[in-house]
């Protein structure tokens, strides 16, 4: 039985491993230092009543919503762990990859784990303006 | 009492940490003013100025310039186009001393102009404003090399009682490579005339492969610079990394010292270096720990604000409030919240008809109105 699982749940682990090792984590790491740490902290965790947190938040549970305000920025109030926040992050002129490779960065970084790696054509597709 | 010293350790620690909050500003008992919201629903205002007849041009960190004038926001036409990317986008703007004959306005922003690399840098244009558009738009300095690096692009502008323009541009998130050559832009304060020409007596114009503009260098990210209405002395603010926000008063040929000497850490918390002074670089006149992040920089004068006559104004993005400092025998020795929780302020200036301005992000511009 334990083996079953073992079996079952491999495959994740990897999975999310390989996303941490991936090219794509790696350029969403610069990227991240470069347009996202001022505000959100190195350590993801914002700054209180400011900027919200990207570490264990559940906005990022909205895979679309988050590739949105990364790509086109947002302006209004948002609630992330039950706490509102009322500030502007300005569109930060990222290509589509570099929105696909910064979410792979903050959604597998400081304890967060998405299992489904990012794409450039996800984004795209997301992202399309209506 | 063992466990009590851990547990003192711990919570020391935990502090320390944690110390976002600025302990050592007031916040002031008694609110003498109205923030009133002159102009309202901007996206990321940038920067003001006032014209003669009290209309107020503003920078859009998107791109577009905005004339407010009677109640109406219009888009001034012709501007060229901005790179947006990070913290870049259009920034700085001064009018001419001589507007009123020549309506000439002067503008920096991040731009892919005059370089055959990928990316931006900052640039600083100058134009004839006549009417809602812009003519004879000319480029005065463009920063070289361009770069897809989306921070630390500056940039304000600054005119001084003689006539020379001052303008920043940041290290453009290359500090161990651009803050302290002289050959390379980034990390300056320039000094040009108001038609671009470098004035003779620059500090650096003997030396070869100098950037002949350059007025004095090792600074990390202005983002505020006044001119002093008594002494004609032009103050710059400058963003540290965490910790070691700076205000300094910019001197021919000195250097502020980023990123050798510097009172920040990096933003993960570890040290950049033990060094806060060294022989031959500037002591910062003033330094914020924690960071305000400020932005934007204007000195009180005039009969509106009699009770605060000759302080500073700086805007904190990140504690969202103005800031008011008082400078007596050159030293700060009392500092302020004006207009806490009001959100970002990015700009702030004294018009000439002598009331404060400020450029809050997301929200607009906000006229500071004493009680009656």
């Amino acid at each position: 039985m334990r083996n079953i699982l073992l079996v079952l749940f491999l495959p994740f682990v990897g999975w999310a491993q390989d996303i941490r090792k991936s090219e794509s984590y790696t350029n969403g790491q610069v990227i991240y230092e470069d347009f996202c740490m001022l505000c959100h902290m190195a350590n993801g965790k914002g700054v209180p009543k400011a900027f919200p947190p990207l570490a264990s938040s559940d906005y990022l549970k909205d895979i679309k919503a988050t590739v949105n305000s990364i790509k086109y920025g947002l302006n209004g109030p948002i609630v992330v762990n039950g706490v509102k926040y009322n500030s502007v992050m300005a569109p930060m002129g990222l290509d589509d990859q570099e929105v696909a490779d910064v979410t792979n960065y903050i959604l597998n970084t400081w304890g967060n784990r998405h299992n489904q790696r990012i794409t450039k054509q996800m984004v795209e597709k997301l992202t399309k303006k209506e | 009492m063992k466990k009590t010293s851990i547990s003192l350790l711990f919570l020391l620690i935990v502090c320390t940490a944690c110390a976002q909050k600025d302990t050592s500003i007031q916040t002031p008992s008694r609110i003498d003013y109205d923030l009133e919201l002159v102009v309202p629903e901007l996206e990321i205002p940038w920067g003001i100025a006032m014209l003669p007849d009290n209309s107020l041009i503003i920078t859009e960190k998107s791109g577009k310039l905005i004339h407010f004038k009677d109640g109406n926001k219009i888009e001034i036409g012709g501007m060229p186009d901005t790179y947006v990317r990070g913290q870049g986008g259009l920034m700085g703007i001064a009018l001419h001393p001589d507007f009123t004959n020549n309506q000439r306005i002067y503008f920096s922003q991040s731009s892919v102009v005059d370089s055959e690399e990928d990316g931006g840098n900052t640039a600083l244009f100058s134009a004839t404003l006549s009417g809602n558009d812009l003519s004879d738009v000319t480029l005065l300095y463009k920063a070289q090399p361009n770069t897809r690096v989306g921070r630390h692009f500056g940039s304000r502008i600054v005119f001084d009682n003689e006539g020379y323009l001052f303008f920043t541009v940041g290290d453009r998130g290359k500090r161990d490579d651009n803050p302290q050559d002289l050959t390379r832009d980034g990390g300056k304060v320039y000094r040009i005339h108001d038609d671009g020409r470098i004035p003779d007596d620059n500090p650096f114009t003997d030396i070869t492969g100098a950037k002949k503009a350059i007025y004095s260098y090792g600074h990390r990210n202005p983002q505020g610079m006044t001119l002093h209405p008594q002494t004609g002395g032009i103050w710059t603010n400058e963003h540290g990394p965490l910790g070691g926000d700076e205000i300094n008063i910019v001197r021919a040929g000195a250097n502020y010292g980023w990123p050798v000497i510097t009172y920040g850490k990096n933003y993960s918390g570890t040290t950049i270096t033990k060094e806060t002074s060294r022989p031959g670089m500037e002591q910062p006149f003033y330094y914020w720990i924690p960071s305000i992040a400020p932005s934007g920089m204007a000195f009180i004068h005039g009969d509106v604000y009699p009770d605060w006559e000759g302080s500073l104004l700086v805007g904190s993005l990140k504690f969202e409030y103005l800031e008011r400092l008082v400078i007596e025998n050159n030293q700060v020795t009392f500092r302020e919240k004006v207009a806490e929780n009001i959100g970002r302020v990015r700009d702030v200036i004294v018009g000439s008809d002598g009331y404060i301005y400020m450029a809050v992000e997301g929200k607009g511009i906000y006229k500071i109105v004493p009680k009656a």
